[in-house]
């Protein structure tokens, strides 16, 4: 069939079952927006910015697990678009960006609004298009989807002119086609599946990592059965927050920097670590040196480059992690002989029961603790909760029990703040019978506040939880306890006052000084049916505790004043 | 050490060929994953190959086993990348060509110049009134050893392809 680019494009969004894109209009990418004119199958939601569109369209898929689309123009929209396009990069993310580009006679002479979007994104996609033959459009089309999915996921980038929207082509849109040159193993090797199973049954003190790898795979219940069947503990990575129920007896929350003291202690003192879908980042690992030094590592995923890319490995599994799950689980079944591991189990139990402090403090100003607190009990079961990055970030990643995967939205690998609001909105453009709620930070949520208009306009509603303290908290933290505490463009002062900002967007709020507060404004918040914003005053002083210093070793956290317990058996 | 971490391995050169599709910005999507994480690459020789629409593309590089095995992982991620694999010195031809200018300042020496050339089967390309430009092929060693010999005589300028390689 025979129609313009830009209609081309809109089939192709119809025929990728892209319901819902996120985006913001300029001079050349006027034909696609001409083309969405009376167009059902495609919602386009206006953001407030281009950087709001793309992590909508991130917390779109993050939350669906189908790809997120954002679009722009060109130049400086297509430029906003990067930061968000290097964070789904970071995290695996599929998207897939369009951007306007200036007419292909003038790509090259400098134009008005020109950038060269093929060079910026080139390092932060997976793979990326600049169509520059209208032939070339609708198959870029299909490769660029399909690539954002196949094997580790990623975001995609398309380069398209003016021109190339305004030419005629050939619709011819294959539901499936085959990328010879793009083929991730799926299935795990047999001889490495059994390996691997002798590998844990042989194991004393086996422990098993899970990362976001587990959640792009749907293998949650692979995973959890697998831990059953070895009464190994499980540890999760930023990213891997939600790939287990956190409530289950076998799982010990996060690992790493600001991670649970005992998850990292059997991350450190296991004989045996299965690592499923995860990158052993340095804020995993902090020192290498001195990480896991008695564990022979198990590493699956499904990008061979990232086994023996930051550890070396003693058995390496490249496929897809829910097939090497399953199949791991067939063969131990076989495995007559497994070694005892009961004194782990015990130690374990004890680590768990020593780990869980009391963290409802009843203390004014706020401790950050008791908000999270307040959120384990009231979110409901099929809530969404994004966050920002910094102090407000870790604090739910530490104490909040994530549940279900995709469930738990948080940029990990960039670490972006004016992620949370925006991929909140996408979150609930993907879900909209899910009540969703962002953790912010004041810094971060400043950063993309103009989103509250998307989410009033679109009726998107979202709750914004501000851990506020007037200080760019996380930076703040680091200069007390590593810069003798000399405070540099940390303190942010004159700040708005949220609850009136909120109004002015036109959705509601409240504010919060006592913690007696707190649970009837996260009620308000999450029946409110319009953009509502808690601005609870926390304790400026309160920080991340406890903490693996960067660079330290797992082993040695910075404890906080409730983690007595903890440490002492942690040093045993 | 622990045996965990990249430590240190010894590092030695290494080449890498692969076949790519001839598409605009293939060269730059590898020198990318070059710069972006820190491999360090010495030489790049790209041109057809036997098969339409496909280069043929030989690189460099010095570093220990565990880094050649990252970088021939992440090429191998590039969806524009068909097939790469490290060349084993003995299992592979190397050739490189330099082309030579060099100063002679008399009778004696382009006597001895012409010599040199004949011995290591290079060949004169282009002769000034007091200088001559040498064209040779073979493996970087015996480019270097030539090179050598050439300094005395003084070479004002060289230029050398840099490697390329087929296994046997
Ligand atoms: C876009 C961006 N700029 C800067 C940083 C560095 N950074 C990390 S955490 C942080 C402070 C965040 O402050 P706020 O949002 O108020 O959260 P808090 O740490 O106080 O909870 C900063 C500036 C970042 N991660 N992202």
């Amino acid at each position: 069939m025979k129609m313009s680019g830009a209609k081309a494009i809109v089939e192709a969004l119809k025929r990728e079952k892209a319901e819902t894109i996120f985006g913001y209009p300029g001079g050349v990418i006027m034909p696609f927006y001409d083309a969405l004119i009376g167009e059902e199958g495609v919602r386009h939601v206006l953001t407030r910015h281009e950087q709001g569109a793309v992590h909508a369209a991130e917390g779109y898929a993050r939350a669906s697990g189908k790809v997120g689309v954002c679009v722009s123009t060109s130049g400086p929209g297509a430029t906003n678009l990067v930061t968000g396009i290097a964070d789904a990069f970071m995290d695996s993310i599929p998207i897939v960006a369009l951007s306007g580009q200036v007419v292909t006679s003038l790509i090259g002479n400098d134009a008005f609004q020109e950038a060269d979007m093929f060079g910026i994104t080139m390092p932060i996609t997976k793979h990326n298009f600049k169509v520059v033959n209208a032939k070339d459009l609708v198959p870029s089309l299909k490769m660029a989807f399909t690539l954002a999915q196949l094997g580790r996921p990623g975001p995609v980038h398309v380069d398209l002119p003016k021109d190339i929207q305004t030419a005629e082509v050939e619709f011819d849109y294959p539901d499936k086609i085959v990328i010879p040159t793009y083929q991730p193993k799926i299935e795990p090797h047999p001889i490495q599946v059994k390996r691997a199973a002798e590998l844990l049954g042989d194991a004393e003190r086996p422990v098993i990592m899970a990362g976001g790898g587990v959640i792009s795979s749907n293998a949650s219940r692979e995973l959890t059965k697998l831990a059953e069947m070895l009464m190994s503990p499980v540890v999760l990575t930023l990213m891997g927050k939600g790939a287990m129920d956190e409530r289950h007896p076998l799982c010990l929350g996060m690992a790493g920097m600001h991670g649970r003291m005992s998850a990292n202690y059997v991350l450190n003192n296991c004989d045996a670590m299965l690592a499923v879908g995860c990158r052993f980042d340095d804020r995993i690992t902090g020192d290498l040196k001195h990480f896991a030094p008695e564990a022979k590592i198990i590493h699956i995923d499904i990008d061979s480059a990232e086994i023996g890319k930051n550890v070396g490995v003693e058995l390496p599994i490249v496929a897809d992690a829910r097939k090497a799950l399953t199949a791991i689980i067939d063969a131990l079944a076989k495995v007559k002989k497994r070694k005892d591991s009961s004194e782990w189990q015990k130690r374990m139990k004890e680590l768990m029961e020593a780990c869980e402090c009391d963290y409802g403090c009843n203390s004014t100003p706020i401790h950050p603790a008791r908000v999270i607190w307040e959120l384990n009990k009231l979110m409901p079961k099929n809530g969404i909760i994004t966050t920002e990055v910094g102090q407000n970030q870790m604090w739910a990643m530490h104490f909040f029990k994530a549940h279900t995967p995709r469930h738990y939205i948080s940029s990990g690998g960039l670490g972006t703040m004016g992620f949370g609001l925006p991929a909140a909105i996408g979150a609930k453009a993907a879900c909209p019978d899910k009540p969703v709620l962002n953790v912010a930070g004041d810094g971060s949520l400043l950063m993309v506040c103009q989103e509250f208009t998307t989410s009033v306009e679109h009726d998107l509603p979202v709750t914004a939880l501000v851990m506020n303290n007037n200080w760019l908290g996380m930076v703040k933290q680091w200069q007390k306890l590593f810069m003798k505490g000399r405070y540099s463009g940390t303190k942010l002062g004159k700040m708005p006052d949220f609850v009136k900002l909120i109004d002015a967007f036109g959705g509601k709020g409240e504010r919060v000084e006592r913690p007696s507060e707190i649970a009837e404004a996260i009620k308000h918040g999450l029946k409110s049916g319009v953009a509502y914003l808690i601005d609870v005053l926390i304790d400026p002083e309160a920080d991340v505790l406890p903490m693996v210093p960067p660079g330290g070793r797992v082993d040695q956290m910075i404890p906080s004043d409730r983690c007595g317990k903890i440490s002492r058996l942690v040093k045993r | 050490m622990n045996e965990k971490t990249n430590g240190a391995q010894a590092r030695k050169p290494y080449i890498i060929s692969m076949l790519v599709e001839d598409k605009f910005g293939v060269l730059q999507r590898i020198s990318g994953v070059f710069s972006r994480r820190g491999f360090n690459m010495n030489t790049i020789t790209v041109g057809r190959s036997e098969q339409q629409g496909v280069s043929r593309m030989t690189i460099t590089t010095t570093g220990d086993k565990r880094m050649v095995e990252q970088i021939i992982k992440q090429l191998n991620k590039l969806v524009d990348v068909i097939k790469v694999i490290e060349l084993e010195e003995n299992e592979c031809v190397t050739r490189e060509i330099a082309l030579a200018k060099v100063h002679v300042k008399d009778y004696a020496a382009r006597n001895e110049l012409t010599n040199f050339t004949n011995i290591f089967r290079g060949k004169i390309v282009d002769v000034g009134p007091n200088s001559m430009m040498i064209e040779i092929t073979g493996t970087s060693d015996k480019i270097d050893g030539f090179i050598e010999l050439l300094k005395p005589f003084g070479i004002k300028e060289f230029v050398r392809t840099g490697i390329t390689a087929l296994s046997k």
